[in-house]
């Protein structure tokens, strides 16, 4: 491959990232303007993003006779305080109301005989989620103003004086490079796997929680342009299946399995149950010698071995293949462990710096799902109301905007990025593979920024030398060569969880504390420190990671970006 | 946890290659399709799903307790029928039903 052809796209409204957010996004903003829409997808927005296999249960959601307050307390709780609260209580006000929306689109939801949504526990309702992602898609389809652009991967955004203008993008399967010209853009290209050894790091490397392709393409372009991050020291570590890395909520709230060791005993009431601590107790009580760990299957009736069988096919398959192929849960206990650190919007609270209104602290960026920061325990209903939050602002925005998309040169744009883009057809470094590089960032990232071989602990001479081992990394990436479109993004993939590897190691260097057991283990500091009751965040200044640290927002208030 | 696709008996419709969230896997000149990248696959089952005629096999890699066994689907309405072949040649079949919520 030598060249690439330029294609110049014109639209007014970018969703980058066709998955659960950008989806439904397209919907609500297709509903509220006749303003030309278009998605741009890395694969097809049929099974892309988070929801691919499935979702089990709608974990977000306000049960009867609860309040969106309820919601906020939880989240709140479970975060120790650094969670948004305007961000918590915008979000937890439209759950419901983004609920029924999913069902009259064809979401089947459990009810009660009197019609209401059977519940499981006290912000859970149960659906058949296997086919969530596919009804979004068939209802953005139908949206005559939506284009949607599948195998579309966006590299970078176009901003100027702190203001978007588009995104550059490549074909993932032809030699095509894209300009889009737009006037606002919401980013919902999800949050990034891949930055830690995984649990199978062999044949089955990409057997992991979080979906492997989604790589924190839009976050990284937000970096390089310079917008505000936070809390990226939050990391999420799931505790699931072992093997599968299956979920294990499931098992544990389906048929009330409860966390044992070895040695039979319940270990998880000794270390509390929020989200961290079912996973730090698995990690304690298997330092200790008393593992492996368990969840206590064995002994739980046919009809209900049945039931779990179908649930997993419905989201995770291969958990279900697993107990066929070696032994039953009925029959033996289901093995846990946790999986490495991702950093992700929807489960903790990693991602943009944003208003209240969803906006980025770059003009006219907007973003929701995964990508967007400070609202923890968000989930699939979480992501969609805040695309619905998000696909107001923009309307809003763009209604103020004047003169949209003029004094850019794309044509300079397009000519820069073709020689970028081309520099890695013929580039000198042949001895190392994207791969390769993937494994020995991955492999630092493990050993000294608390991955699964430390039990998630790190310190200060640690992180040191990851960010020094990384920063090498990043300048050799420069000379990866790519001989087709699939490795072009393959390298653009690798180089920009090298980026979100640099501002994460500076967020874990940054809270000397730890407040969340195995989320952000800080071995200096074992301990939690009010001082640190604040949030941490980030931006690219003069090439350098600039930490801000700023005070909490609370519910009720209103937050907007002070631009200078 | 991968997939093989086989040959003869895939038509060459597609809907596996359109449908996959890594775009893993290729249309070949024959028309048939082929995984590119086996190690990167995610283990949705999104092209297992997709197949009209069961020729996309799932399995998990050894290195998770593969130890031979291979899964496809067969749909009927809204029925799917899971199937999975242990090597002893031993035949489990589940059903689900996309009208039908999950108990837990």
């Amino acid at each position: 491959m030598e060249k690439l052809k330029i294609e110049y796209i014109d639209t007014d409204i970018l969703i980058a990232g066709g998955g659960t957010a950008g989806c439904y996004a397209a919907l609500k903003l297709a509903g509220k303007t006749r303003q030309h829409i278009m998605i741009a997808e890395k694969a097809n927005i049929k099974r892309s993003g988070c929801l691919a296999a499935g979702v089990n249960a709608l974990n977000a959601y306000i049960t009867k006779g609860r309040t969106p307050d309820f919601y906020v307390d939880y989240a709140e709780h479970d975060a120790e305080g650094i969670a948004r609260g305007d961000l918590l209580l915008t979000m937890s006000e439209r759950l419901n109301k983004c609920t029924a929306e999913l069902e009259k689109l064809g979401l089947v939801i459990l009810k009660n005989s009197d019609g209401s949504y059977a519940e499981r526990g006290t912000r859970n309702i149960k659906i058949n989620g296997e086919n969530i992602k596919p009804i979004l898609a068939a209802a953005v389809y139908k949206l005559p103003s939506v284009k949607v652009h599948n195998h579309m991967n966006i590299i970078d955004f176009i901003v100027k004086d702190n203001k978007i203008y588009g995104a550059a993008a490549i074909d993932v399967q032809k030699p095509v490079l894209y300009i889009i010209k737009a006037s606002a853009v919401l980013c919902a290209t999800g949050g990034t796997a891949g930055l830690y050894r995984p649990n199978n790091p062999g044949f089955s490397r990409h057997k992991m929680w979080y979906p492997p392709f989604n790589t924190g393409a839009g976050m990284a372009a937000g970096m390089r342009s310079g917008a505000e991050m936070t809390t990226l020291e939050m990391r999420f570590i799931a505790l699931r299946c072992k093997d599968t890395i299956a979920p294990t909520g499931t098992i544990a709230q389906g048929v009330g399995a409860k966390q044992i060791n070895s040695r039979n005993e319940i270990y998880e009431t000794k270390y509390g149950l929020s989200t961290p601590n079912r996973l730090y107790g698995t990690v304690m009580e298997n330092a200790a010698g008393n593992g492996p760990c368990f969840l206590r299957t064995a002994g739980i009736s046919a009809e209900q071995e049945i039931d779990l069988k179908k649930a997993y096919l419905n989201m995770a398959p291969s958990q279900t293949l697993k107990w066929i192929e070696q032994g039953s849960p009925r029959e033996q206990n289901v093995e846990i462990e946790g999986t490495e650190p991702y950093l992700v919007g929807g489960h903790a609270a990693a991602g943009f710096w944003i208003s209240t209104e969803r906006q980025t602290t770059i003009k006219g960026l907007f973003a929701a799902g995964d990508t967007a920061g400070g609202c923890p325990q968000k989930y699939v209903t979480g992501a969609i109301a805040e695309a619905d939050i998000a696909a107001e602002a923009i309307i809003k925005y763009l209604d103020a905007l004047s003169p949209a998309k003029k004094g850019i040169d794309y044509q300079g744009i397009a000519e820069l990025y073709k020689e970028q883009e081309e520099h890695f057809f013929h580039t000198s470094l042949k001895q190392f593979l994207v791969q390769d590089l993937e494994e020995a960032m991955q492999k630092i990232m493990d050993e000294y920024a608390g991955g699964i071989k430390t039990g998630y602990k790190y310190n200060e001479a640690g992180l040191s030398i990851a960010k020094r081992e990384i920063e090498k990394l990043s300048i050799l990436s420069d000379e990866l060569t790519a001989h087709d479109m699939h490795e072009l993004t393959f390298i653009h993939e690798l180089k920009d969880r090298l980026l979100i590897c640099l501002f994460l190691i500076e967020h874990l260097k940054a809270r000397k504390e730890t407040r969340w057991h195995s989320f952000a283990e800080n071995a200096d500091y074992p301990d939690k420190d009010n001082a640190f009751e604040e949030y941490i965040n980030s931006r690219l200044q003069n090439g350098q990671i600039k930490i801000i640290c700023r005070p909490i927002i609370k519910r009720g208030s209103h937050y907007e970006h002070n631009y200078q | 946890m991968s997939i093989t696709i086989n040959e003869e008996q895939c038509i060459g419709c597609g809907r596996c290659s359109e449908v996959c969230p890594g775009t893993l896997i290729e249309m070949t000149a024959q028309h048939k399709a082929a995984i590119l990248y086996p190690r990167d696959c995610w283990g949705c089952a999104s092209c297992l799903k997709e197949c009209p005629v069961g020729a996309v096999r799932f399995f998990l890699g050894p290195d998770i307790g593969g130890r031979g066994a291979v899964m496809y689907t067969k749909r009927n309405g809204s029925i799917t029928q899971w199937i999975i072949t242990k090597p002893d040649g031993t035949q489990t079949v589940l059903e689900t039903d996309s009208r039908a919520a999950n108990k837990y």
